[in-house]
């Protein structure tokens, strides 16, 4: 008999949503859905208030990575001024932005999916999770928690608190960085780099276990989008928007961020908040891409830093063209912790970086401003348009899981087809099924402008519609 | 010919207290040390009794009366904490924040607010009304200042003090009851006064974040208040 899996809440993500599986009369996965459920509306409550307020309006979106949405709020609030800010006050949001990556990176990694990997996807649910690792492997729990705390701590010492600090301003950044400030963190880099460097060669030999989720996991072919730099480089900060297919060949190269909406298009399905971005030159839906740190390491000609090069030289060795996998998400997000702590240490040793101008003063001269930068998860863009006293009129705000929205459904439904059998239905092909969006990271709270930390819940629905089946964490 | 000042006795909350004739328990309760809050009330402008925080009993009066505009009288005994005023002060703190949209996180004066210290203090832990999320608007008209109504408590504060103090009477209220509104000259965007002189007091003196100054981040926006004490001291030593 037909029927629909649906899996709801989603565990071990940020933010609410569900899965639906469609089987057909013999049992087959016939579609497999992902289902955001939560809904905030940032860019209409944005209207009328005043551009200045924005980067710490916007960064209310998210607990988790408000610096984020500060990094591409200022940016777009600089260009509403018309300014360029002071070299030491880019190079300080820069930090900001590498630290942000930095524990981002390591909460998905360690927190939220390392437990599918040391304990296996078949695990028990009760022990799967982050008091599994610390009971498995102690080592790993703490480097996880302690590289998050890392960089989380870069956060305060630059912005005086880790969440929502209200530092980023349209111009620059509020305060200088003092001398004292900029020890502490220098001395904290070596033992992260540490940590990281021994997470990946645990991961590249745990990667070998897991050939089938490998093959399975939303590996398709699909475009690649980010900022890089001018000349290639791995860029999280500034720089250009760059395309690459499957096959690793750059289709579109040096497209200025502003220009963003000739090439991203926003589509609506009834049923999810989520908005599906897509590649305007193909179109919709055919236009898929992905972002973040896949993306990213796909697109550059190198990172720009010697230890992640090295191990980014490794990464592309993997497949021919673009690594196509999305398990490898994990794998991309371990070099990009690499290079993030390499570059914060370059910055921090850069002679100007203690100067104490770093803020543009200047009012809103400019009645549209486009800001973008490169999150955690992906590409962030800001879009704000402003009347003549510098009240918000309109904003659109297009987050990095947004980006990944039709990639997930896609994958979603390989995993299904290949996991997930009608007439057994068992937690561990369900957890593959989720586990497919950890890839990701997907952050909801920020995606759909909503809030809360990912439960998840799956259900088996029948062609008509009826919900035959659930399992709900 | 000057009259002697007369003196008179009373008590608040059971202290034995004294005070010139002409001045309030409000200032007397603070002479002594005892707090009463108020939101509204600020030293150097007059008094006018709008917020009703500073609300106490006196013994053998069944009204509640403002702290900040009742005279001291002789034998009177003032109670400045029970139970009842304590409760009354809450919910005007409740009223205030469930009128208008004070949304703390993302305002400029986070950490800085006199109505958020005011909740802290008085210990108002949830609004037990709904919520009416008016649609007010923003003026950013002005050069320096902006004026966000969704913040404003109408202490007329600003009001006072553009009058008082500058002498321009920019600010008034218009409107009635929950409608009211503080406006600039014949409600015309800020920008556009002609009687402004950008002095900048009301903003200084504004407890909420419902006048700011531009081009400072959220939360960073402190209010400077020294002026008020020092140029009501000079005028009164003209006079």
């Amino acid at each position: 008999m037909a029927q629909t899996i649906t899996i709801d809440p989603i565990t071990r993500i940020e933010g609410h949503a569900k899965i639906t599986i469609q089987l057909d009369e013999q049992g087959i996965v016939r579609d497999a859905r992902i289902h955001i459920t939560q809904f905030r509306g940032f860019e209409k409550l944005c209207e009328g208030r005043r551009f200045s307020e924005m980067p710490a309006l916007t960064a209310r979106i998210c607990g988790i990575c408000p610096v984020s949405h500060l990094i591409a709020s200022g940016k777009a609030c600089d260009a509403l001024l018309a300014v360029r800010i002071p070299e030491t006050a880019e190079k300080l949001r820069r930090i900001f932005n590498l630290a942000q990556l930095v524990q981002s990176h390591a909460l998905s990694f360690f927190h939220l999916s390392s437990p599918d990997f040391l304990l296996g996807m078949d695990a028990d649910p009760a022990v799967r999770n982050l008091v599994g690792v610390i009971q498995t492997n102690p080592q790993m729990a703490r480097d996880g928690i302690r590289l998050r705390q890392i960089g989380q701590q870069m956060i305060e010492w630059l912005a005086g608190k880790r969440i929502h600090p209200s530092w980023i301003v349209p111009g620059g950044v509020a305060q200088p960085l003092s001398a004292e400030k900029r020890e502490q963190m220098l001395a904290s880099i070596p033992e992260a780099l540490d940590i990281t460097q021994r997470a990946i060669a645990w991961f590249k030999n745990t990667m070998t276990q897991f050939s089938e989720e490998i093959q399975t996991f939303a590996n398709f072919p699909s475009l690649f989008l980010g900022l890089v730099t001018e000349t290639g480089a791995l860029e999280h900060y500034d720089g250009v928007l760059r395309v690459v297919d499957s096959a690793g060949n750059v289709i579109a190269d040096k497209i200025d961020p502003d220009d963003y909406e000739h090439y991203i298009g926003e589509a609506v399905e009834p049923w999810t908040y989520l908005k599906f971005p897509y590649y305007k030159p193909i179109g919709y839906p055919e236009g898929v891409y992905r972002v973040g740190p896949l993306a990213r390491l796909n697109l550059i000609d190198r990172c720009g830093t010697p230890r992640a090069d090295e191990a980014w030289a490794e990464f592309r060795a993997l497949e021919r063209g673009a690594v196509l996998s999305s398990f490898y998400y994990h794998y991309a997000r371990l070099i990009e912790i690499l290079y993030g702590l390499e570059r914060i240490q370059q910055l921090l040793n850069e002679p100007d970086i203690l100067d104490t101008r770093v803020q543009a003063v200047a009012g809103p001269n400019r009645s549209e401003g486009i800001g973008v930068a490169e999150a955690p998860r992906g590409t962030l863009i800001h879009h704000y348009r402003i009347d003549k006293d510098g009240l918000i009129t309109w904003a659109n705000l297009i987050i990095a899981t947004g980006h990944n929205n039709l990639a997930m459904n896609r994958g979603i439904l390989q995993a299904a087809k290949h996991f997930v059998k009608g007439d057994q239905i068992q937690e561990g092909m369900l957890n593959r099924v989720e586990a497919v969006i950890r890839c990701f990271d997907p952050c909801l709270s920020c995606s759909t402008h909503a809030v809360g930390q990912m439960p998840l819940h799956i259900q088996l629905l029948s062609p008509t519609g009826e919900v035959l089946d659930e399992v709900r964490r | 010919m000057n009259q002697p000042v007369r003196v008179k006795t009373l008590k608040i909350d059971g202290r034995d207290v004294s005070g010139r004739e002409d001045e309030t328990i409000l200032e007397v309760a603070r002479q002594n040390g005892i707090f009463i809050p108020t939101l509204c009330n600020l030293e150097g402008l007059t008094p006018i009794g709008a917020c009703r925080l500073c609300l106490v009993e006196i013994k053998g009066v069944s009204r509640l009366l403002p702290a900040c505009v009742t005279r001291v009288e002789e034998g009177m005994e003032v109670y400045t904490q029970s139970e009842r005023l304590q409760k009354y002060r809450r919910m005007v703190l409740e009223l205030l924040f469930s009128e208008r949209n004070h949304i703390c996180s993302v305002c400029v004066v986070n950490g800085h607010c006199e109505l958020q210290s005011m909740a802290q203090i008085l210990g108002m832990t949830h609004v037990s009304v709904p919520y009416r999320f008016p649609r007010l608007p923003v003026d950013a008209s002005h050069e320096r200042f902006v004026v966000d109504h969704n913040r404003c408590i109408l202490c007329t504060r600003c009001v006072r003090v553009c009058d008082e103090i500058e002498g321009a009477h920019t600010w008034d209220v218009m409107g009635r009851g929950i409608d009211s509104r503080v406006i600039t000259d014949l409600n015309q965007p800020w920008g556009e006064s002609e009687t402004c002189t950008s002095c900048g007091k009301c903003v200084n003196v504004c407890p909420t974040g419902a006048l700011f100054e531009k081009g400072k981040p959220v939360s960073e926006r402190l209010k400077k208040r020294q002026f008020l004490p020092y140029l009501t001291m000079m005028r009164e030593e003209r006079r």
